[in-house]
């Protein structure tokens, strides 16, 4: 009988396919599993609307659960709640740190101020707290790309959101 | 209500979609790395959300349609986007400023929506108000900088904004079976976010020295399907793989 339990140690070894570092669990993407009898249902909230690896994510989570014989899996998208930053683990946050991505800024006020100054964020490298925006849009959808102006290393920054 | 709702949401999605499709253009195009990233960016943003907005209306109309078939089977007739949002892109102070009036457009909206009766709805627009912000104040950004920047980026979007001006109450149309959508507290009146509106923008033009026409004849028609020459054009460009070659899959 497969339980909760196995479910969530299988998804946490599904790398996130542009951050591999982290795992879909750690990202928070996964929601809910739910079980009955042998009906897997499993509960996704995309981290962008047009993320495009939302879709690799859900053929990895079918090719891992086939593992589980005679189950019935059923994944399902929601939108409400949205994901946001802040559903990133602390563990999760270091790890980001540690591959040269800037973690996301803990939740504040700012964001709302749509005018607001833009925040000084820490290199990941040197750690000095003098960047640079480069472009509030980077190699994928929810990165920002900076500069530090200390160390002048381009990074990284998982945007706020 | 529900076939009132259904119209309602394929005309959210179709001006999502039709953007994107825009924004898309730009792919490969943009005047360096990071803008073409950017608009890239932008218009999978609006990608999302225009298929999340299509599922939910190929659920609600329930006759075996996918949101494929919506955007990829329908002709300009069938389609009920905001006519600004299928003006050719041209240069970038166009397509910058037709994203400022938009994106301000669209915050205003779906941050209304978010208190919606409906809870699918209500979901996706939580979910996209965030990414509006982000594409809100890049292209206010952009504005700034094409306005107080050379003589010849100021003519640039002043010329811009010459075009994109008169299509900007189309934006505010409302259908009359809207009306009970309204009431259900479904959706907000159109009408009642116009004031926000003008003030953010009339505020970001003045601070840049622009003035719209305030007399220019004022187009409209999308919520009757009614579209300038260009949407035929993209849709042809949309829709070309899969009416060619249906159920081709990747």
């Amino acid at each position: 009988m497969i339980s909760e339990d196995d479910v969530w140690k299988c998804l946490e070894q599904i790398p996130d396919p542009e951050i591999p570092v982290l795992n879909i669990v750690e990202l928070g993407v996964i929601r809910k599993v739910q079980i009955t009898n042998n009906h897997v249902t499993i509960t996704l909230t995309p981290t962008y609307s047009g993320c495009p690896a939302m879709k690799h994510m859900e053929q990895e989570i079918q090719r891992s659960l086939k593992m589980f014989k005679g189950i019935h899996l059923k994944l399902e998208t929601v939108y409400f709640p949205p994901w946001t930053t802040s559903w990133i683990s602390v563990e999760a946050r270091n790890k980001l740190q540690a591959y040269g991505i800037a973690p996301p800024e803990e939740e504040t006020e700012r964001k709302a101020a749509l005018w607001g100054v833009e925040s000084k964020i820490q290199c990941p490298r040197c750690k000095q707290q003098q960047s640079k925006l480069i472009s509030q849009f980077g190699s994928t959808a929810c990165k920002a790309l900076y500069q530090c102006q200390s160390c002048m290393e381009p990074f990284d920054y998982f945007k706020c959101l | 209500m529900a076939n009132a709702l259904f119209n309602y949401i394929l005309r959210l999605a179709d001006s999502t979609i039709i953007l994107a499709q825009r924004d898309a253009e730009w792919t490969g195009h943009g005047p360096y790395l990071e803008e073409d990233l950017a608009l890239t960016n932008i218009a999978l943003d609006l990608f999302g959300r225009g298929k999340a907005l299509l599922e939910y209306a190929a659920k609600l109309e329930a006759k075996g349609r996918t949101e494929d078939d919506l955007a990829f089977f329908r002709s300009e007739r069938q389609y009920f986007n905001a006519i600004i949002t299928e003006l050719p892109k041209g240069d970038y102070a166009f397509t910058m400023l037709r994203h400022a009036i938009v994106d301000t457009f669209d915050l205003l909206l779906y941050s209304a929506l978010m208190s919606s009766t409906d809870e699918t709805l209500k979901g996706i627009a939580s979910k996209t108000c965030k990414e509006i912000q982000y594409h809100q104040r890049h292209s206010f950004a952009w504005i700034k900088r094409f306005g107080l920047g050379t003589e010849e980026s100021a003519r640039r979007v002043s010329d811009a904004l010459e075009q994109l001006w008169p299509f900007t109450d189309d934006l505010f149309d409302q259908a009359p079976a809207e009306v009970d959508l309204i009431n259900a507290g479904i959706i907000p009146d159109r009408s009642s976010l116009k004031p926000a509106w003008q003030n953010h923008i009339l505020n970001l033009f003045n601070e840049v020295h622009l003035k719209p026409n305030t007399e220019a004849f004022m187009q409209s028609g999308s919520i009757k399907g009614i579209h300038t020459e260009h949407l035929g054009h993209l849709l042809a460009e949309m829709q070309a793989l899969p009416r060619m070659y249906p159920n081709a899959t990747w």
